[in-house]
């Protein structure tokens, strides 16, 4: 069987892009009072990569993961951008937006594959599992039932469900059970790119860290990249290689875990960071974030944050900042920010303590 | 801020006596089809809430947890048990004992976005509650009880708020509303079932900075239902673990959450995202699920996910025992005889 052995090897270092996202722009409705849900969104997914996308509800996540994919339903529309899929097997790929039904068709599954949000709703009640996991394979693959019979037994092994439960219906299934026959559905083709929306928010604790190491083994196993949607921060920070953080629509800043966590340069994620209370270590007071996360049928002026922004100061209502480097600039190029504080030209050119941490190295 | 720190010692001892207590507390819930065959949903909780303390239930989904606050409520009967309220012993599901019985215990529910009917002003919802719980109430008396109710959940000045309609309101004013909503009737116990999980991360520590202001300053007494056993350490005085229907440790939040005593609670602690523990986890820890509460395993319900299961655990029910100051598990492995296995399990003697 092919699936159980790594495909490609894992290469940590040169990462190659599989999913560039340019310039991405998504409209709720069609008319000039139309909300403006993503605006000029940019984003690289790496090969073998874990990208995580955090944000609150309504900040964009799961329409870039849909606009990327082109399931965006109505009233959703793309306005803008690219998303440029590149194999890094084989080299093929192309623009997912300017695709023909025929192609996408044929690169949906094989190549992307998504875990939706709520494996209780997205698998058909009045199926066997064993099917819907056929269903996938037998619409890109020609083969003998037997032999995608066995395919599929494999997938669900692949996950740690015995094959005899291919005869299940879903109502027979755990909350966790269910949610990993999602996973190995995703998996069926070998996709190279797996797009994970909150796979674990209706989980428990002691169930999602089950969830998460089994995709950990898989990742390691088969090698896919991961785009990996949740508003727990804290579950990211130990799961994936890169955190982007999504405000209204917006990235405000894209950096390693480990850089998020111990050097924040935005103050929407520094607020984030002090909106989870510490299972160790010290007790202190929490503050959150002041203020209501905004409403995107209007938006405050400039940056979207500041009216919940301690730090704001004159220039920020009235410039939108791009995502850009940080104050720090070549000390860390790998990351960017979109903050006006760490604009030399209007900004006050150092920054508040709370976003200061010298970069590592 | 004080109470977070004043609180160590308070929480060990039962300094005042407690305004709402249940003992025994037991729910089946029967199921359809042959056979009379229950769901043993809630199995012999003790709770206790003291005035200016907050208790907080930590369990998975399915352990009964919002069961015993609707228990507690007077919104479902009891199979056994009972609740007592100042020491008088309440039953009262209906009628005027019910209603005098709200006037103390009120409720916060999840989702704020299906507890508040959107055809209704906030006026509306709060004058509800207060015609309700205050009869005989004069026109500008309960004007100004309106303005002072909005003002005690933050959400000033009440005029820009009071003629509002839910949809209007950002999830975290709509918690606050229904906070507000069951102040109105004056109460002294609050029933929190999980009141921040419906709302947006960064709004979470506001809502429940708020709770611990109303309770310094009302001295009410508040059960915390969550999940999250983290914020339960942040907000709670004392935190009950329930697993399958039935307390499994209890104790001060610190002692639980730093000092896990229950297989249980460890594994909970252990499975909590944490980015501070990185690389230092042990892989493949979290195993099993939870397990059916129609048949519930022999003796101890959590045996076969334990890893330090012993015979008597799959055959006899560990009653409680004390493991620390105020500090509680029903565990097998703390039992006098068993320094041997709890030496084995946990390296030196606990």
């Amino acid at each position: 069987m092919t699936i159980t052995e790594p495909t490609i090897t894992r290469t940590a270092t040169t990462k190659k892009p599989v999913l560039e996202i340019r310039d991405l722009s998504v409209d709720y409705g069609y008319d000039d009072d139309a909300v403006h849900a993503l605006k000029n969104v940019n984003l690289t997914l790496g090969a073998g990569e874990i990208l995580g996308l955090a944000g609150e509800s309504g900040c964009g996540k799961s329409t870039l993961a849909y606009a990327a994919t082109r399931l965006l339903p109505p009233p959703g529309v793309i306005t803008g951008g690219e998303v440029l899929f590149t194999s890094s097997r084989d080299g093929h790929g192309g623009d997912l937006l300017r695709m023909s039904d025929r192609e996408l068709r044929a690169q949906r599954w094989r190549d992307t594959a998504i875990v939706f949000q709520g494996s209780m709703n997205s698998l058909n009640p009045v199926y066997k599992i064993g099917k819907q996991l056929m269903d996938g394979i037998r619409a890109h693959e020609k083969m003998p039932a037997h032999a995608m019979r066995a395919r599929a037994a494999d997938l669900l092994s692949m996950v740690g469900i015995s094959k005899d439960r291919l005869d299940s219906y879903p109502h027979q299934l755990s909350g966790g059970m269910r949610q990993r026959v999602m996973i190995a559905m995703a998996l069926a083709l070998e996709p190279e790119v797996v797009i994970m929306d909150e796979p674990t928010t209706a989980l428990d604790v002691v169930m999602q860290r089950q969830i998460v190491e089994q995709i950990m083994d898989l990742k390691r196993d088969l090698g896919f990249s991961v785009i990996f949607i949740t508003h727990d921060v804290s579950l990211l920070l130990e799961l994936a290689d890169r955190i982007a953080i999504m405000y209204a629509g917006n990235i405000v800043e894209d950096a390693a875990s480990s850089e998020v966590y111990h050097q924040p340069r935005h103050p929407y994620t520094a607020g984030l960071l002090h909106s989870f209370p510490p299972l160790h270590g010290p007790r202190r007071e929490l503050g959150g974030i002041p203020g209501s996360p905004p409403d995107l049928m209007a938006l405050p002026s400039g940056c979207n944050f500041h009216p919940r922004c301690p730090f704001a100061f004159d220039a920020c209502p009235k410039i939108d900042p791009a995502l850009g480097p940080t104050l720090y600039g070549d000390a860390e190029p790998h990351r960017s920010v979109a903050c006006l504080l760490h604009d030399p030209a209007v900004g006050p050119g150092r920054l508040p303590d709370e976003l200061a941490a010298r970069p590592a190295g | 801020m004080s109470t977070l720190h004043e609180a160590d010692d308070v929480s060990r001892g039962t300094t005042s006596p407690a305004v709402l207590k249940a003992v025994g507390l037991t729910k089946h819930f029967p199921v359809r089809g042959p056979g009379n065959r229950v769901v043993h949903a809630v199995e012999g909780v003790d709770l206790e809430l003291q005035q200016g303390r907050v208790v907080a239930l930590v369990g998975e989904s399915g352990s009964g947890k919002s069961t015993v606050a609707r228990l507690l409520a007077q919104l479902l009967t009891l199979t056994k048990g009972e609740i007592t309220l100042d020491g008088t012993r309440v039953d009262a599901h209906f009628g005027r004992k019910f209603r005098r019985y709200c006037r103390n215990v009120q409720m916060i529910l999840q989702d704020p976005f299906a507890s508040l009917n959107p055809i209704h002003r906030v006026r509306y919802v709060l004058t509800r509650s207060i015609k309700i719980h205050h009869p005989g109430i004069r026109r500008d008396e309960r004007e100004q009880l309106l303005g002072e109710l909005l003002t005690r959940v933050d959400l000033t000045p009440p005029e820009r708020y009071l003629e509002k309609f839910p949809h209007e309101l950002s999830g975290g004013q709509r918690q606050r509303v229904a906070i507000a909503r069951a102040l109105g009737a004056n109460p002294r116990v609050l029933l929190a079932d999980e009141p921040v999980s419906m709302l947006d991360v960064s709004i979470r520590i506001g809502v429940l900075n708020l709770l611990r202001d109303l309770k310094d300053r009302l001295n009410l007494a508040i059960l915390y239902i969550t999940h999250d056993i983290a914020s339960a350490r942040y907000f709670a005085d004392r935190t009950v673990v329930m697993y399958a229907g039935q307390v499994v440790e209890r104790g001060p939040s610190e002692d639980v959450t730093q000092r896990p005593a229950h297989p249980y609670t460890q594994l909970l602690i252990a499975s909590a995202p944490d980015a501070d523990l990185l690389g230092e986890r042990a892989e493949g820890e979290a195993r099993g699920e939870p397990p059916s509460l129609i048949s519930p395993p022999s003796g101890c319900r959590f045996h076969p996910r334990c890893p330090f299961a012993m015979e008597r655990c799959v055959t006899t029910a560990p009653p409680i025992f004390q493991v620390g100051e105020g500090q509680e598990a029903a565990c097998w492995l703390y039992a006098e005889d068993a320094t041997e296995e709890r030496r084995a399990a946990f390296g030196v003697s606990a």
